[in-house]
């Protein structure tokens, strides 16, 4: 197990070390810069301007700058209004420096004002996902080929299908407008989760019905299965403490991944209902060339999936005790 | 027996830390501490970039520090004549060179400090330092030794001048003079312009001895920042709002109605849209395009023409588009009733120029209606067309957005029918393109300027030889030879003759095509008194409030009969205006 985790860890650095370089040149070379505007600026107060953010610099440099954990300015910083005492900054030291386009915020702050926001709006959607796709793959599953069962897998199908901006728009004509239940924008009270959490929630409940039917399908045939039914067991502490051990493996290897997907998937959702995550700032920092916002969004959702699949990889041996985690 | 593996542990533990984290969520949503609907609240359609009006340039920064910070003077909400704000009084010499402000006695910061001359001359300083490195700074150098303290710096970025050879200082706590190198008639304008807005001296001082290394985030933290205007920051979350509470030491709190202002950051015009019908907000700028006809027929939606021109560049260094009889021909065959009927739909005005109507005493130039015989004579005559050489297929290049998509197609398309001319479309992201235009990348390029003040210049210096705005190549030795003079012209007649001869030159050259003249999209809850459509989009909070039932009513008898009523979106009980008692007089200087 240590040795799992010390071998993740160092290709987390690696990971790490090349997000970092390749999108921060790659940022570079893109057009227009973070202070081209409709109104172009006076040469000499362009001058100023990119003096103040060190654009002047030479593009290791910067990158350097960027990376740390040694401050190169003298001045330490000009656009943060510093003196020259700080020696250290940078990604190294877990700096990441001031926001480009809102001045007022350094990107840590953006961050940690957002995240949570974000977070918690994908573990309401999670949370749902996994309470109906579960819920409905095992009905599916247990009742194979009735009514039941196409209905649900039309369900199924329909909400992988749709995208979640058109279930979030009939979500909210039906329960904004038509019965105004919900508000229609804003975060603050749970009553501001439900309709996002569902719009967001939904295509993964969908896809996890479906994984977890196929999973219950498989195990049921299974023999340890037909011996717990014929040892006398009752039908639900068959499902509950022995199909579903090994019918849920598909969906718990599916988490890692939908988990992300619903991090970095919420901008849209997040647009229509107002809400100020970290989604919105995932493609508004590459549109305004805020170029330290993109990278500090960037290297912390390449920490997110990169964590969050290990973390799937360890539960997934807690589930199955036939895994070893140095065999992964 | 064994001990357990650590993957038995795990496993062990596995449903421990599930229930923790459900937990976690349950105390993050109580302890979320909720804030209470505000009296009043406006959707702003974009975080903005900073609360300093020292380095701000946008429309949506201004609709924040209007509410938090006061200049000079206060616009007139309706006719933005400049009324008193922190300068009492002022005098103009007689040759329109030195500006003397009799600074307000009794205005405060929120702090407790008395607002003085010397405050200005402290942001204004740090205004046109280089270090601060504000976009707007130029808004300054009308003033003696402006320009040179900005741009003449040394190795180290400071400014090689001293701020003693620049021509604003405090005569005494009460005075402050300004002195300008030429008479600029619209400078009165500027001192109700935010950027020109003062900072607290004290807050910034303070923030740099406290936190060296960041000050410049620090001071405008809600916790710390100190302001002069109606309102403070009470509350900020990036992307979402900003709550503003009505200001303790404003001079004239009691004017003030609203105690508390959210400002909402919503991008999605269509979300603030549903939060505007259902209450949540009542004061957009802005509305979905799709709807927009929709909504005209109603009270609260009554777009007026504003300062603001859209209009096609033309590079005029690459042939054929060299040639003047070509581009105007271009101008000629473009049909603007059109896109202002089927396209923009709501209340824009097909432009013959660049300088926009309305603006107080001048003439506006035209081009003369669209003349699809003309342009094909002058096409022919620059040797193009049926008897000439085939005209070079042309790109119309535009920035990512469906609504400049549709016009560039209804162009394109008049210029295949009546000219024969292959007009292909290119769209580039929003930064890609501006390079492009500012590289002179492209053949015909999509563009637009809003004024910055109500006077003529703010279009028409823009198109001086080499000037940054200008990105078309163009340039006329007789043209900026005018704009020249206009600036050293004392006499407003005379020099808004100059200006007229000098867009008479624009509009006879054509490095633009005029599209159309912009109007204002505003949609506005019934009850706000206070809120007047105006020719810049500019809207003070001071004077807003929510009218009384009887003053509604009034209102709406006022209304054409064909006005369609909607719900009055209405202020929670008892919150109704106090002692204001608009409309606003000019005062006598």
């Amino acid at each position: 197990m240590l040795q799992f985790i010390l071998r993740r860890l160092m290709w987390f650095a690696i990971t790490m070390f090349c997000v970092i370089t390749i999108s921060f040149f790659m940022m570079r070379m893109v057009k227009g810069g973070p202070f081209s505007n409709e109104r172009a600026l006076d040469p000499a107060i362009e001058r100023n301007i990119n003096a103040k953010y060190h654009l002047d610099w030479s593009l290791p440099r910067q990158y350097f700058q960027y990376v740390g954990p040694l401050n190169l300015d003298e001045h330490r910083t000009r656009l943060l209004g510093g003196d020259g005492t700080d020696v250290f900054g940078g990604v190294l030291t877990l700096e990441f420096g001031p926001s480009f386009k809102y001045k007022d915020y350094t990107v840590d702050q953006i961050i940690s004002q957002s995240l949570p926001i974000s977070a918690l709006l994908g573990l309401v959607a999670m949370m749902w996902a996994l309470a109906l796709g579960v819920s409905a793959g095992v009905m599916s599953a247990l009742r194979r080929g009735s009514g039941l069962d196409l209905t649900l897998r039309l369900a199924a199908t329909g909400g992988i299908a749709l995208p979640n901006f058109v279930i979030a728009s009939f979500l909210i004509i039906l329960f904004v407008f038509l019965v105004p239940i919900f508000p229609v924008a804003g975060w603050g009270s749970l009553k501001h989760m439900i309709l996002p959490g569902l719009a967001l929630g939904a295509p993964y409940a969908a896809y996890i019905a479906r994984l977890t039917r196929t999973g219950m399908l498989e195990v049921l045939s299974q023999d340890h299965i037909r011996t717990a039914h014929a040892k006398g067991l009752a039908p639900r502490t068959v499902i509950m403490r022995h199909a579903l051990k090994g019918g849920l493996l598909p969906v718990v290897s599916y988490l890692g991944p939908a988990t992300a997907g619903i991090l970095t998937g919420s901008l849209v959702i997040e647009k229509i209902f107002g809400i100020s995550g970290l989604g919105t700032h995932f493609i508004n920092s590459a549109l305004n060339r805020d170029y330290t916002l993109a990278m500090g969004v960037t290297i912390l959702f390449t920490f997110l999936v990169y964590t969050l699949n290990t973390v799937v990889d360890l539960a997934y041996t807690m589930l199955d005790p036939r895994i070893e985690l140095d065999s992964i | 027996m064994q001990a357990p593996s650590i993957q038995d542990r795990l496993r062990s533990i596995l449903p421990f830390l599930l229930l923790g984290s459900v937990f976690a969520t349950a105390i993050v949503i109580a302890g979320s501490a909720r804030l209470e609907p505000a009296d009043f609240t406006f959707n702003n359609a974009t975080e903005v970039a900073t609360l300093d009006p020292a380095r701000v340039t946008g429309t949506p920064e201004g609709r924040v520090i209007r509410c938090l910070f006061e200049g000079l003077t206060v616009k007139h909400p309706e006719t933005l004549e400049p009324l008193p704000g922190m300068a009492e009084s002022w005098t103009i010499s007689n040759d329109g060179l030195v500006y003397t402000f009799n600074m307000r006695k009794g205005a405060q910061w929120s702090n407790g400090d008395p607002v003085t001359a010397q405050d200005f001359v402290f942001s204004w300083e740090r205004f046109l330092h280089p270090m601060t490195a504000a976009e707007y700074a130029y808004q300054l150098w009308y003033v003696v030794g402006a320009k040179d303290y900005t741009t003449e710096v040394d190795e180290d970025g400071n400014p090689v001048n001293d701020f003693s050879t620049v021509g604003i200082k405090a005569l005494s706590d009460h005075q402050l003079q300004v002195t300008l190198q030429n008479p600029t008639p619209f400078f009165m304008d500027l001192m109700g312009f935010y950027p020109l807005f003062p900072v607290n001296r004290r807050n910034i001082e303070e923030a740099q001895e406290r936190w060296p290394d960041d000050w410049e985030i620090k001071w405008l933290q809600p916790e710390n920042i100190v302001t002069n205007g109606p309102y403070n920051v009470e509350y900020r979350r990036v992307n979402d709002r900003i709550r503003f509470r009505k200001s303790a030491t404003y001079w004239d709190k009691d004017n003030v109605a609203f105690d508390t202002i959210d400002c909402l950051a919503i991008e999605a015009a269509g979300t603030a849209l549903n939060m505007y019908i259902t209450g949540e907000a009542h004061y957009l700028p802005n509305v979905p395009i799709n709807i927009v006809r929709d909504l005209l027929p109603r009270e609260d939606f009554n777009p007026a023409p504003f300062l603001g021109t859209y209009f096609y560049r033309v590079n005029t260094t690459k042939p054929p588009f060299n040639d003047k009889r070509v581009r105007r021909a271009l101008a000629l065959t473009i049909d603007r009733k059109a896109i202002c009927e089927k396209i923009t739909k709501a209340g824009q005005l097909p432009a013959t120029a660049l300088v926009p109507p309305g603006m107080p005493g001048y003439k506006t130039v035209s081009m003369g209606p669209p003349n699809v015989a003309e342009a094909k004579a002058l096409l022919a005559e620059a040797g193009y067309g049926p008897d000439g050489a085939p005209f070079p297929s042309l790109e119309i290049h535009y920035n990512t957005l469906e609504s400049h998509r549709d016009i560039a197609e209804v162009i394109a398309d008049s210029w295949r029918v009546n000219l024969g001319i292959d007009a292909k479309l290119l769209n580039q992201e929003w930064k890609v393109y501006l390079d492009t235009q500012s590289t002179l990348g492209y053949d015909v390029s999509r563009s637009a300027w809003i004024g910055d003040y109500a006077d003529p210049n703010t279009f028409l210096d823009m198109f001086v030889t080499g000037g940054e705005n200008n990105k078309t190549g163009w340039g006329n030795p007789e043209y900026d030879l005018l704009i020249a003079r206009a600036g050293t012209e004392f006499d407003p007649k005379v020099r808004l003759d100059i200006l007229r001869q000098a867009e008479q030159i624009l509009i006879d050259e054509m490095p633009i095509l005029p599209i159309y003249y912009y109007s204002t999209q505003n949609i506005v809850a019934p009850r706000l008194g206070g809120f007047y459509e105006n020719i810049q989009d500019e809207h003070f909070p001071k004077f807003w409030y929510w009218m009384d039932d009887e003053e509604l009513a009034k209102k709406r008898a006022g209304q054409n009969e064909a006005v369609v009523q909607v719900k009055d979106v209405g202020p929670p009980k008892g919150k109704y205006a106090p002692a204001f008692n608009g409309p606003l007089t000019s005062p006598s200087r």
